[in-house]
Protein backbone atom coordinates (compact mmCIF):
# COMPACT_ATOMS: atom_id res chain seq x y z
CA UNK A 1 0.00 0.00 0.00
CA UNK A 2 1.26 3.49 -0.87
CA UNK A 3 2.59 5.70 1.91
CA UNK A 4 -0.18 8.03 3.15
CA UNK A 5 0.15 11.70 2.20
CA UNK A 6 -1.62 12.88 5.32
CA UNK A 7 -1.72 11.00 8.57
CA UNK A 8 -3.53 11.94 11.76
CA UNK A 9 -2.48 9.88 14.78
CA UNK A 10 -4.43 9.70 18.04
CA UNK A 11 -5.46 13.33 17.90
CA UNK A 12 -7.29 14.66 20.96
CA UNK A 13 -8.84 18.04 21.67
CA UNK A 14 -11.01 18.91 24.64
CA UNK A 15 -13.04 22.04 25.22
CA UNK A 16 -13.54 21.81 28.96
CA UNK A 17 -15.47 18.62 29.54
CA UNK A 18 -16.40 18.31 25.87
CA UNK A 19 -14.30 15.86 23.90
CA UNK A 20 -14.37 17.57 20.51
CA UNK A 21 -11.73 15.26 19.08
CA UNK A 22 -11.38 11.94 20.87
CA UNK A 23 -8.34 9.88 19.92
CA UNK A 24 -8.88 10.27 16.19
CA UNK A 25 -6.60 8.52 13.71
CA UNK A 26 -7.08 8.64 9.97
CA UNK A 27 -5.01 8.89 6.84
CA UNK A 28 -5.21 10.00 3.25
CA UNK A 29 -3.49 7.98 0.54
CA UNK A 30 -2.37 9.13 -2.89
CA UNK A 31 -5.12 9.33 -5.47
CA UNK A 32 -8.02 8.70 -3.13
CA UNK A 33 -11.01 10.60 -1.84
CA UNK A 34 -11.50 9.96 1.84
CA UNK A 35 -14.87 11.24 3.00
CA UNK A 36 -15.42 12.34 6.58
CA UNK A 37 -19.08 12.28 7.54
CA UNK A 38 -20.99 12.69 10.73
CA UNK A 39 -23.91 14.56 12.25
CA UNK A 40 -23.71 18.27 13.07
CA UNK A 41 -21.54 18.89 16.10
CA UNK A 42 -19.59 15.66 15.63
CA UNK A 43 -16.33 17.60 15.51
CA UNK A 44 -15.61 17.56 11.77
CA UNK A 45 -14.75 21.24 11.59
CA UNK A 46 -12.69 21.07 14.77
CA UNK A 47 -10.69 18.25 13.21
CA UNK A 48 -10.15 20.21 9.98
CA UNK A 49 -9.00 23.23 12.01
CA UNK A 50 -6.40 21.11 13.79
CA UNK A 51 -5.12 19.62 10.56
CA UNK A 52 -4.83 23.09 8.99
CA UNK A 53 -3.16 24.59 12.02
CA UNK A 54 -5.77 27.12 13.07
CA UNK A 55 -6.44 25.17 16.26
CA UNK A 56 -3.84 23.38 18.39
CA UNK A 57 -4.62 19.80 19.47
CA UNK A 58 -4.11 18.73 23.08
CA UNK A 59 -2.22 15.65 22.02
CA UNK A 60 -1.53 13.47 19.01
CA UNK A 61 0.46 13.84 15.82
CA UNK A 62 -0.19 15.09 12.32
CA UNK A 63 2.14 14.02 9.52
CA UNK A 64 2.06 15.44 6.05
CA UNK A 65 4.24 14.68 3.05
CA UNK A 66 6.58 12.60 5.19
CA UNK A 67 7.12 15.01 8.08
CA UNK A 68 5.44 16.08 11.29
CA UNK A 69 3.57 19.31 10.84
CA UNK A 70 1.77 19.77 14.14
CA UNK A 71 4.36 22.31 15.32
CA UNK A 72 4.06 24.41 12.13
CA UNK A 73 1.71 27.37 11.88
CA UNK A 74 -1.15 27.43 9.39
CA UNK A 75 0.70 29.42 6.73
CA UNK A 76 3.70 27.07 6.84
CA UNK A 77 1.42 24.03 6.43
CA UNK A 78 -0.24 25.70 3.47
CA UNK A 79 3.14 26.31 1.86
CA UNK A 80 3.84 22.57 2.11
CA UNK A 81 0.80 22.05 -0.09
CA UNK A 82 -2.00 21.49 2.39
CA UNK A 83 -4.79 23.31 0.58
CA UNK A 84 -8.19 23.84 2.12
CA UNK A 85 -11.51 25.26 1.08
CA UNK A 86 -13.92 26.72 3.57
CA UNK A 87 -17.45 25.84 4.59
CA UNK A 88 -18.37 29.44 3.85
CA UNK A 89 -16.27 30.53 0.87
CA UNK A 90 -13.38 32.70 1.97
CA UNK A 91 -11.73 34.86 -0.68
CA UNK A 92 -10.34 38.39 -0.95
CA UNK A 93 -13.62 40.08 -1.86
CA UNK A 94 -12.26 43.24 -3.49
CA UNK A 95 -9.78 41.42 -5.68
CA UNK A 96 -10.81 39.95 -9.00
CA UNK A 97 -10.97 36.18 -9.34
CA UNK A 98 -7.67 36.30 -11.20
CA UNK A 99 -5.91 38.31 -8.48
CA UNK A 100 -7.16 35.88 -5.86
CA UNK A 101 -5.51 33.02 -7.71
CA UNK A 102 -2.40 35.11 -8.42
CA UNK A 103 -1.98 35.54 -4.69
CA UNK A 104 -1.75 31.76 -4.33
CA UNK A 105 0.79 31.55 -7.17
CA UNK A 106 2.80 34.28 -5.44
CA UNK A 107 2.70 32.40 -2.14
CA UNK A 108 3.86 29.22 -3.87
CA UNK A 109 6.78 31.09 -5.42
CA UNK A 110 7.60 32.31 -1.89
CA UNK A 111 7.98 35.90 -2.99
CA UNK A 112 5.75 38.28 -1.07
CA UNK A 113 8.54 40.65 -0.06
CA UNK A 114 8.99 42.13 -3.50
CA UNK A 115 8.16 45.79 -3.52
CA UNK A 116 8.77 47.14 -7.00
CA UNK A 117 7.45 45.18 -9.93
CA UNK A 118 3.70 45.59 -10.53
CA UNK A 119 1.83 42.30 -10.33
CA UNK A 120 -0.61 43.32 -13.04
CA UNK A 121 2.16 43.08 -15.64
CA UNK A 122 3.71 39.94 -14.22
CA UNK A 123 3.11 37.02 -16.56
CA UNK A 124 4.75 34.60 -14.13
CA UNK A 125 1.78 35.19 -11.82
CA UNK A 126 -1.07 35.80 -14.24
CA UNK A 127 -0.17 32.89 -16.55
CA UNK A 128 -0.41 30.04 -14.04
CA UNK A 129 -3.38 31.74 -12.34
CA UNK A 130 -5.33 31.95 -15.58
CA UNK A 131 -4.51 28.31 -16.29
CA UNK A 132 -6.13 27.23 -13.01
CA UNK A 133 -9.17 29.42 -13.63
CA UNK A 134 -9.57 27.72 -17.00
CA UNK A 135 -9.39 24.33 -15.31
CA UNK A 136 -12.26 25.13 -12.96
CA UNK A 137 -14.23 26.81 -15.75
CA UNK A 138 -13.99 30.34 -14.41
CA UNK A 139 -11.75 31.92 -17.05
CA UNK A 140 -14.56 34.05 -18.48
CA UNK A 141 -15.09 35.58 -15.04
CA UNK A 142 -11.41 36.20 -14.31
CA UNK A 143 -11.70 39.97 -14.03
CA UNK A 144 -14.87 40.09 -11.95
CA UNK A 145 -14.38 41.12 -8.30
CA UNK A 146 -14.79 38.07 -6.09
CA UNK A 147 -17.57 39.83 -4.16
CA UNK A 148 -19.68 39.85 -7.33
CA UNK A 149 -19.25 36.15 -8.10
CA UNK A 150 -22.11 33.79 -7.42
CA UNK A 151 -21.97 31.33 -4.56
CA UNK A 152 -21.05 28.48 -6.88
CA UNK A 153 -18.43 30.52 -8.67
CA UNK A 154 -16.76 31.36 -5.37
CA UNK A 155 -16.56 27.63 -4.68
CA UNK A 156 -14.87 27.13 -8.04
CA UNK A 157 -12.55 30.03 -7.25
CA UNK A 158 -11.50 28.44 -3.97
CA UNK A 159 -10.61 25.26 -5.80
CA UNK A 160 -8.63 27.22 -8.40
CA UNK A 161 -6.74 28.85 -5.52
CA UNK A 162 -6.04 25.44 -4.00
CA UNK A 163 -4.76 24.16 -7.35
CA UNK A 164 -2.53 27.20 -7.77
CA UNK A 165 -0.98 26.51 -4.38
CA UNK A 166 0.40 23.30 -5.83
CA UNK A 167 -1.72 21.25 -3.46
CA UNK A 168 -0.40 17.89 -2.30
CA UNK A 169 -3.66 17.28 -0.45
CA UNK A 170 -7.04 18.98 -0.54
CA UNK A 171 -9.15 19.50 2.55
CA UNK A 172 -12.59 20.35 1.26
CA UNK A 173 -15.03 21.46 3.94
CA UNK A 174 -18.57 20.87 2.65
CA UNK A 175 -17.99 21.97 -0.94
CA UNK A 176 -21.55 20.97 -1.90
CA UNK A 177 -23.18 23.18 0.72
CA UNK A 178 -25.59 25.66 -0.81
CA UNK A 179 -25.13 24.31 -4.33
CA UNK A 180 -28.19 23.52 -6.42
CA UNK A 181 -28.67 19.98 -7.79
CA UNK A 182 -27.02 20.85 -11.10
CA UNK A 183 -24.14 22.58 -9.38
CA UNK A 184 -23.63 19.59 -7.11
CA UNK A 185 -23.54 17.21 -10.06
CA UNK A 186 -21.02 19.32 -11.94
CA UNK A 187 -18.88 19.68 -8.82
CA UNK A 188 -19.05 15.93 -8.15
CA UNK A 189 -17.75 15.25 -11.65
CA UNK A 190 -15.03 17.83 -11.16
CA UNK A 191 -13.88 16.43 -7.80
CA UNK A 192 -13.75 12.99 -9.38
CA UNK A 193 -11.11 14.31 -11.78
CA UNK A 194 -9.42 16.43 -9.10
CA UNK A 195 -8.23 13.39 -7.15
CA UNK A 196 -5.74 12.85 -9.97
CA UNK A 197 -3.97 16.04 -8.84
CA UNK A 198 -3.89 15.24 -5.16
CA UNK A 199 -5.91 13.17 -2.71
CA UNK A 200 -8.95 14.77 -1.10
CA UNK A 201 -10.17 14.70 2.48
CA UNK A 202 -13.81 15.49 1.89
CA UNK A 203 -16.09 16.70 4.67
CA UNK A 204 -19.58 16.50 3.24
CA UNK A 205 -23.23 16.15 4.19
CA UNK A 206 -24.46 15.39 0.67
CA UNK A 207 -24.61 11.58 0.76
CA UNK A 208 -25.13 11.23 -2.98
CA UNK A 209 -21.86 13.00 -3.58
CA UNK A 210 -20.08 11.06 -0.84
CA UNK A 211 -21.24 7.67 -2.13
CA UNK A 212 -20.41 8.64 -5.72
CA UNK A 213 -16.92 9.90 -4.93
CA UNK A 214 -15.45 8.30 -1.83
CA UNK A 215 -12.92 5.50 -1.90
CA UNK A 216 -13.13 5.32 1.86
CA UNK A 217 -15.47 6.84 4.41
CA UNK A 218 -14.85 7.61 8.07
CA UNK A 219 -17.78 8.36 10.33
CA UNK A 220 -17.27 10.81 13.16
CA UNK A 221 -19.74 10.88 16.07
CA UNK A 222 -19.12 12.86 19.28
CA UNK A 223 -15.49 13.39 18.31
CA UNK A 224 -14.79 9.68 17.82
CA UNK A 225 -14.40 7.72 14.60
CA UNK A 226 -17.08 5.04 15.00
CA UNK A 227 -16.54 3.39 11.63
CA UNK A 228 -14.14 3.52 8.74
CA UNK A 229 -14.15 1.57 5.51
CA UNK A 230 -15.24 1.40 1.90
CA UNK A 231 -18.58 2.77 0.75
CA UNK A 232 -20.13 -0.72 0.90
CA UNK A 233 -18.81 -1.44 4.39
CA UNK A 234 -20.17 1.86 5.67
CA UNK A 235 -23.53 1.35 4.01
CA UNK A 236 -23.83 -2.05 5.74
CA UNK A 237 -22.52 -0.99 9.14
CA UNK A 238 -25.47 -1.28 11.54
CA UNK A 239 -24.14 1.27 14.00
CA UNK A 240 -23.66 3.85 11.26
CA UNK A 241 -27.13 3.22 9.90
CA UNK A 242 -28.64 3.74 13.29
CA UNK A 243 -26.55 6.71 14.36
CA UNK A 244 -26.42 8.62 11.18
CA UNK A 245 -27.71 7.36 7.89
CA UNK A 246 -31.22 6.51 9.06
CA UNK A 247 -33.65 5.43 6.38
CA UNK A 248 -31.78 7.39 3.74
CA UNK A 249 -29.39 4.52 3.02
CA UNK B 1 -6.59 53.07 -23.92
CA UNK B 2 -8.71 55.63 -22.15
CA UNK B 3 -7.17 57.71 -19.42
CA UNK B 4 -8.83 56.95 -16.12
CA UNK B 5 -10.69 59.76 -14.43
CA UNK B 6 -8.69 59.24 -11.27
CA UNK B 7 -5.47 59.91 -13.19
CA UNK B 8 -6.82 63.25 -14.40
CA UNK B 9 -7.93 64.20 -10.89
CA UNK B 10 -4.52 63.22 -9.52
CA UNK B 11 -2.66 65.34 -12.06
CA UNK B 12 -4.99 68.25 -11.39
CA UNK B 13 -4.39 68.03 -7.63
CA UNK B 14 -0.62 67.89 -8.07
CA UNK B 15 -0.69 70.81 -10.54
CA UNK B 16 -2.90 72.85 -8.24
CA UNK B 17 -0.56 72.43 -5.29
CA UNK B 18 2.40 73.46 -7.47
CA UNK B 19 0.53 76.46 -8.88
CA UNK B 20 -0.42 77.97 -5.51
CA UNK B 21 3.06 79.08 -4.39
CA UNK B 22 4.01 80.27 -7.89
CA UNK B 23 0.93 82.46 -8.12
CA UNK B 24 1.37 83.56 -4.51
CA UNK B 25 4.91 84.79 -5.14
CA UNK B 26 3.84 86.53 -8.33
CA UNK B 27 1.11 88.27 -6.35
CA UNK B 28 3.57 89.02 -3.50
CA UNK B 29 1.65 86.90 -1.01
CA UNK B 30 4.45 84.70 0.40
CA UNK B 31 2.21 83.51 3.21
CA UNK B 32 0.43 81.20 0.77
CA UNK B 33 3.74 79.51 -0.03
CA UNK B 34 3.93 78.51 3.61
CA UNK B 35 0.36 77.29 3.45
CA UNK B 36 1.12 75.14 0.39
CA UNK B 37 4.24 73.79 2.09
CA UNK B 38 2.18 72.84 5.11
CA UNK B 39 -0.24 71.01 2.83
CA UNK B 40 2.59 69.11 1.13
CA UNK B 41 4.14 68.04 4.43
CA UNK B 42 0.90 66.96 6.10
CA UNK B 43 -0.05 65.12 2.91
CA UNK B 44 3.29 63.27 2.96
CA UNK B 45 2.74 62.26 6.59
CA UNK B 46 -0.72 60.99 5.68
CA UNK B 47 0.61 59.11 2.62
CA UNK B 48 2.81 57.28 5.12
CA UNK B 49 -0.15 56.47 7.34
CA UNK B 50 -2.14 55.42 4.28
CA UNK B 51 0.27 52.50 3.72
CA UNK B 52 -0.75 51.03 7.07
CA UNK B 53 -4.33 52.30 7.20
CA UNK B 54 -5.39 52.25 3.57
CA UNK B 55 -3.56 49.23 2.22
CA UNK B 56 -3.23 47.18 5.38
CA UNK B 57 -6.38 48.21 7.23
CA UNK B 58 -4.22 48.95 10.28
CA UNK B 59 -5.84 51.88 12.06
CA UNK B 60 -2.77 53.26 13.80
CA UNK B 61 -3.74 55.89 16.35
CA UNK B 62 -0.08 56.43 17.13
CA UNK B 63 1.52 57.75 13.98
CA UNK B 64 2.17 61.10 15.67
CA UNK B 65 4.97 59.27 17.47
CA UNK B 66 6.78 58.75 14.17
CA UNK B 67 5.93 62.25 12.98
CA UNK B 68 7.45 63.54 16.22
CA UNK B 69 10.52 61.30 15.98
CA UNK B 70 11.19 62.86 12.58
CA UNK B 71 10.68 66.31 14.03
CA UNK B 72 12.94 65.74 17.03
CA UNK B 73 15.62 64.21 14.84
CA UNK B 74 15.72 67.47 12.89
CA UNK B 75 15.55 69.63 16.01
CA UNK B 76 18.13 67.73 18.05
CA UNK B 77 20.67 67.37 15.26
CA UNK B 78 20.29 71.05 14.35
CA UNK B 79 20.71 72.21 17.95
CA UNK B 80 23.93 70.22 18.26
CA UNK B 81 25.17 71.57 14.96
CA UNK B 82 24.68 75.09 16.29
CA UNK B 83 26.13 74.49 19.75
CA UNK B 84 28.97 72.43 18.35
CA UNK B 85 28.62 69.87 21.11
CA UNK B 86 28.46 66.26 19.98
CA UNK B 87 25.52 64.03 20.87
CA UNK B 88 25.92 60.91 22.96
CA UNK B 89 28.59 58.52 21.59
CA UNK B 90 30.39 61.52 20.13
CA UNK B 91 28.17 61.84 17.06
CA UNK B 92 28.25 65.36 15.70
CA UNK B 93 25.09 67.33 15.01
CA UNK B 94 24.24 68.41 11.50
CA UNK B 95 22.19 71.03 9.75
CA UNK B 96 22.10 69.16 6.43
CA UNK B 97 18.59 67.96 5.61
CA UNK B 98 19.64 64.80 3.74
CA UNK B 99 21.75 63.69 6.72
CA UNK B 100 18.90 64.51 9.11
CA UNK B 101 16.55 62.40 7.00
CA UNK B 102 19.07 59.57 7.03
CA UNK B 103 18.84 59.62 10.82
CA UNK B 104 15.12 60.39 11.22
CA UNK B 105 13.84 57.68 8.88
CA UNK B 106 15.77 54.66 10.24
CA UNK B 107 15.20 55.72 13.87
CA UNK B 108 11.47 55.87 13.22
CA UNK B 109 11.73 52.52 11.44
CA UNK B 110 13.34 50.95 14.51
CA UNK B 111 10.71 52.46 16.80
CA UNK B 112 7.99 51.17 14.48
CA UNK B 113 9.55 47.70 14.45
CA UNK B 114 9.37 47.58 18.24
CA UNK B 115 5.91 49.15 18.52
CA UNK B 116 4.53 47.15 15.59
CA UNK B 117 5.96 43.83 16.78
CA UNK B 118 3.86 44.15 19.92
CA UNK B 119 0.81 46.04 18.60
CA UNK B 120 0.27 43.76 15.61
CA UNK B 121 -0.36 40.84 17.91
CA UNK B 122 -3.68 42.52 18.57
CA UNK B 123 -6.28 43.75 16.12
CA UNK B 124 -9.30 46.01 15.86
CA UNK B 125 -9.95 48.29 18.78
CA UNK B 126 -7.05 46.82 20.78
CA UNK B 127 -4.63 47.71 18.01
CA UNK B 128 -5.94 51.27 17.98
CA UNK B 129 -5.54 51.57 21.74
CA UNK B 130 -2.09 50.01 21.98
CA UNK B 131 -0.66 52.21 19.22
CA UNK B 132 -2.17 55.20 21.03
CA UNK B 133 -0.58 54.06 24.28
CA UNK B 134 2.88 53.79 22.72
CA UNK B 135 2.56 57.23 21.15
CA UNK B 136 1.50 58.74 24.47
CA UNK B 137 4.53 57.16 26.13
CA UNK B 138 6.80 58.92 23.66
CA UNK B 139 4.80 62.12 24.10
CA UNK B 140 5.31 62.16 27.85
CA UNK B 141 8.93 61.17 27.41
CA UNK B 142 9.43 64.25 25.19
CA UNK B 143 7.70 66.46 27.76
CA UNK B 144 9.94 65.23 30.55
CA UNK B 145 13.21 65.51 28.64
CA UNK B 146 14.59 68.93 29.66
CA UNK B 147 17.76 68.61 27.58
CA UNK B 148 15.68 69.26 24.46
CA UNK B 149 13.18 71.79 25.72
CA UNK B 150 10.77 69.46 27.51
CA UNK B 151 7.28 70.85 27.45
CA UNK B 152 8.43 74.12 25.83
CA UNK B 153 9.81 72.42 22.76
CA UNK B 154 12.96 73.11 20.84
CA UNK B 155 13.58 75.96 18.41
CA UNK B 156 15.61 75.58 15.26
CA UNK B 157 17.35 78.92 14.96
CA UNK B 158 18.01 78.63 11.27
CA UNK B 159 16.23 76.30 8.86
CA UNK B 160 18.41 73.32 7.97
CA UNK B 161 20.18 73.29 4.63
CA UNK B 162 19.97 71.29 1.46
CA UNK B 163 22.98 71.14 -0.88
CA UNK B 164 22.66 73.64 -3.71
CA UNK B 165 19.35 75.07 -2.50
CA UNK B 166 18.67 78.16 -0.45
CA UNK B 167 16.16 76.69 2.00
CA UNK B 168 15.70 80.02 3.77
CA UNK B 169 13.58 81.22 0.89
CA UNK B 170 10.07 79.80 0.94
CA UNK B 171 9.79 78.61 -2.65
CA UNK B 172 12.87 76.35 -2.74
CA UNK B 173 11.85 74.79 0.56
CA UNK B 174 8.36 74.24 -0.81
CA UNK B 175 9.82 72.55 -3.87
CA UNK B 176 11.84 70.15 -1.69
CA UNK B 177 8.67 69.21 0.20
CA UNK B 178 6.68 68.96 -3.00
CA UNK B 179 9.25 66.68 -4.63
CA UNK B 180 9.32 64.44 -1.57
CA UNK B 181 5.52 64.33 -1.52
CA UNK B 182 5.42 63.19 -5.14
CA UNK B 183 8.16 60.63 -4.42
CA UNK B 184 6.16 59.43 -1.41
CA UNK B 185 3.00 59.07 -3.48
CA UNK B 186 5.02 57.23 -6.12
CA UNK B 187 6.37 54.89 -3.47
CA UNK B 188 2.85 54.28 -2.19
CA UNK B 189 1.57 53.46 -5.69
CA UNK B 190 4.54 51.18 -6.31
CA UNK B 191 3.98 49.29 -3.06
CA UNK B 192 0.27 48.98 -3.75
CA UNK B 193 0.89 47.41 -7.14
CA UNK B 194 3.65 45.04 -6.02
CA UNK B 195 3.50 41.49 -4.71
CA UNK B 196 3.97 42.89 -1.24
CA UNK B 197 1.03 45.22 -1.80
CA UNK B 198 -1.13 42.36 -3.02
CA UNK B 199 -0.39 40.39 0.15
CA UNK B 200 -0.92 43.47 2.33
CA UNK B 201 -4.30 44.28 0.80
CA UNK B 202 -5.33 40.65 1.07
CA UNK B 203 -4.36 40.79 4.76
CA UNK B 204 -6.85 43.62 5.14
CA UNK B 205 -9.62 41.98 3.12
CA UNK B 206 -9.30 38.45 4.47
CA UNK B 207 -6.38 37.40 6.69
CA UNK B 208 -7.79 33.87 6.96
CA UNK B 209 -7.58 33.47 3.19
CA UNK B 210 -4.08 34.92 3.08
CA UNK B 211 -2.95 32.41 5.70
CA UNK B 212 -4.65 29.60 3.85
CA UNK B 213 -2.60 30.24 0.70
CA UNK B 214 0.56 30.15 2.81
CA UNK B 215 1.37 33.79 3.60
CA UNK B 216 1.46 34.74 7.29
CA UNK B 217 -0.21 38.17 7.66
CA UNK B 218 1.88 39.21 10.67
CA UNK B 219 5.20 39.74 8.89
CA UNK B 220 3.53 41.47 5.96
CA UNK B 221 1.75 43.86 8.31
CA UNK B 222 4.87 44.51 10.35
CA UNK B 223 6.91 45.50 7.29
CA UNK B 224 4.03 47.71 6.13
CA UNK B 225 3.84 49.36 9.55
CA UNK B 226 7.58 50.08 9.49
CA UNK B 227 7.53 51.55 5.96
CA UNK B 228 4.49 53.58 6.90
CA UNK B 229 6.22 55.03 9.96
CA UNK B 230 9.39 55.86 8.04
CA UNK B 231 7.51 57.97 5.51
CA UNK B 232 5.60 59.77 8.25
CA UNK B 233 8.90 60.47 10.04
CA UNK B 234 10.34 62.05 6.91
CA UNK B 235 7.35 64.39 6.87
CA UNK B 236 7.95 65.11 10.55
CA UNK B 237 11.51 66.25 9.85
CA UNK B 238 10.21 68.60 7.15
CA UNK B 239 7.50 69.88 9.48
CA UNK B 240 10.10 70.82 12.07
CA UNK B 241 12.00 72.72 9.42
CA UNK B 242 8.87 74.47 8.21
CA UNK B 243 8.03 75.76 11.67
CA UNK B 244 11.67 75.94 12.80
CA UNK B 245 10.29 74.49 15.99
CA UNK B 246 9.63 71.07 17.49
CA UNK B 247 7.49 70.40 20.51
CA UNK B 248 5.85 67.42 22.17
CA UNK B 249 2.56 68.46 20.56
CA UNK B 250 3.84 66.91 17.32
CA UNK B 251 3.53 63.58 19.15
CA UNK B 252 0.19 64.21 20.81
CA UNK B 253 -2.85 62.10 20.08
CA UNK B 254 -4.44 65.12 18.38
CA UNK B 255 -1.79 64.82 15.71
CA UNK B 256 -2.43 61.08 15.30
CA UNK B 257 -6.12 61.84 14.94
CA UNK B 258 -5.44 64.60 12.45
CA UNK B 259 -3.46 62.23 10.25
CA UNK B 260 -6.31 59.71 10.28
CA UNK B 261 -8.73 62.52 9.41
CA UNK B 262 -6.57 63.52 6.43
CA UNK B 263 -6.60 59.98 5.08
CA UNK B 264 -10.35 59.53 5.55
CA UNK B 265 -11.20 62.95 4.12
CA UNK B 266 -9.13 62.32 1.02
CA UNK B 267 -10.00 58.68 0.42
CA UNK B 268 -8.66 55.64 2.24
CA UNK B 269 -6.17 53.65 0.19
CA UNK B 270 -6.06 56.18 -2.67
CA UNK B 271 -2.61 57.33 -3.72
CA UNK B 272 -3.55 61.02 -3.93
CA UNK B 273 -6.20 60.83 -1.21
CA UNK B 274 -3.95 62.27 1.51
CA UNK B 275 -3.13 65.25 -0.73
CA UNK B 276 -6.82 65.98 -1.31
CA UNK B 277 -7.46 65.51 2.42
CA UNK B 278 -4.59 67.80 3.43
CA UNK B 279 -5.73 70.50 0.99
CA UNK B 280 -9.26 70.45 2.36
CA UNK B 281 -8.03 70.33 5.96
CA UNK B 282 -5.52 73.16 5.70
CA UNK B 283 -7.87 75.38 3.70
CA UNK B 284 -10.65 74.89 6.24
CA UNK B 285 -8.22 75.49 9.06
CA UNK B 286 -7.04 78.70 7.41
CA UNK B 287 -10.29 80.24 6.19
CA UNK B 288 -12.75 78.97 8.78
CA UNK B 289 -10.10 79.34 11.48
CA UNK B 290 -9.94 83.03 10.49
CA UNK B 291 -13.66 83.38 11.02
CA UNK B 292 -14.11 81.42 14.21
CA UNK B 293 -12.02 79.61 16.76
CA UNK B 294 -14.50 76.79 16.58
CA UNK B 295 -13.66 75.88 13.01
CA UNK B 296 -13.19 72.25 14.00
CA UNK B 297 -16.95 72.07 14.43
CA UNK B 298 -17.17 72.49 10.65
CA UNK B 299 -14.35 70.01 10.14
CA UNK B 300 -16.41 67.58 12.17
CA UNK B 301 -19.46 68.17 9.99
CA UNK B 302 -17.46 67.65 6.81
CA UNK B 303 -15.93 64.48 8.22
CA UNK B 304 -19.37 63.26 9.18
CA UNK B 305 -20.64 63.93 5.67
CA UNK B 306 -17.69 62.10 4.12
CA UNK B 307 -18.10 59.08 6.37
CA UNK B 308 -21.86 58.86 5.78
CA UNK B 309 -22.23 59.91 2.14
CA UNK B 310 -18.82 59.56 0.50
CA UNK B 311 -16.93 56.57 1.82
CA UNK B 312 -14.32 57.05 -0.90
CA UNK B 313 -13.51 60.51 0.46
CA UNK B 314 -12.91 63.54 -1.74
CA UNK B 315 -11.19 61.39 -4.34
CA UNK B 316 -14.12 59.01 -4.32
CA UNK B 317 -16.41 61.92 -5.11
CA UNK B 318 -14.18 63.29 -7.86
CA UNK B 319 -12.91 60.10 -9.43
CA UNK B 320 -15.44 57.37 -8.64
CA UNK B 321 -14.91 53.99 -7.02
CA UNK B 322 -11.44 52.59 -6.45
CA UNK B 323 -10.48 49.73 -8.74
CA UNK B 324 -8.49 46.66 -7.94
CA UNK B 325 -7.46 45.25 -11.33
Amino acid sequence: MAEPVLEVVRLTKNFGALKATDNVSLDLRPGEIHALIGPNGAGKSTLIHQICGTLAPDSGEIRFAGRRIDMLDAAARARLGLARTFQVSSVAAEFSALRNVMLAVQARQGSSFRFVRPVLHDASLAGPAMHELERVGLAARAHIPAAELSHGERRQLEIAIALAMGARAFLLDEPMAGMGPEGSQALTAFLDRLRGDAPILLVEHDMNAVFALADRISVLVYGRIVASGTVEEIRRDPEVRRAYLGEEA
Amino acid sequence: MTVRRETIVNIALAALLLAVPLVALWASQPFYVTLATRIAILALAAVGLNIALGLGGLVSFGHAAFFGIGGYAAGILASHAISGEPLALGIAGTNQMPLIWLVAVPVAGLAAAAIGAISLRTSGVYFIMITLAFAQMLYYFAISWPAYGGEDGLSIALRNQFPGVNTLRPLPFFLICYALLLAGIGLFAMLRGSRFGAALQAARQNPVRLTAVGIAPYRIRLVAFILSAMLTALAGALYADLNRFVSPSMMSWHMSGELIVLVILGGVGRAFGPLAGAMLFVLMEHYLGGLTERWQLFLGLVLLAVVIFARGGVLGLLAGKARHG
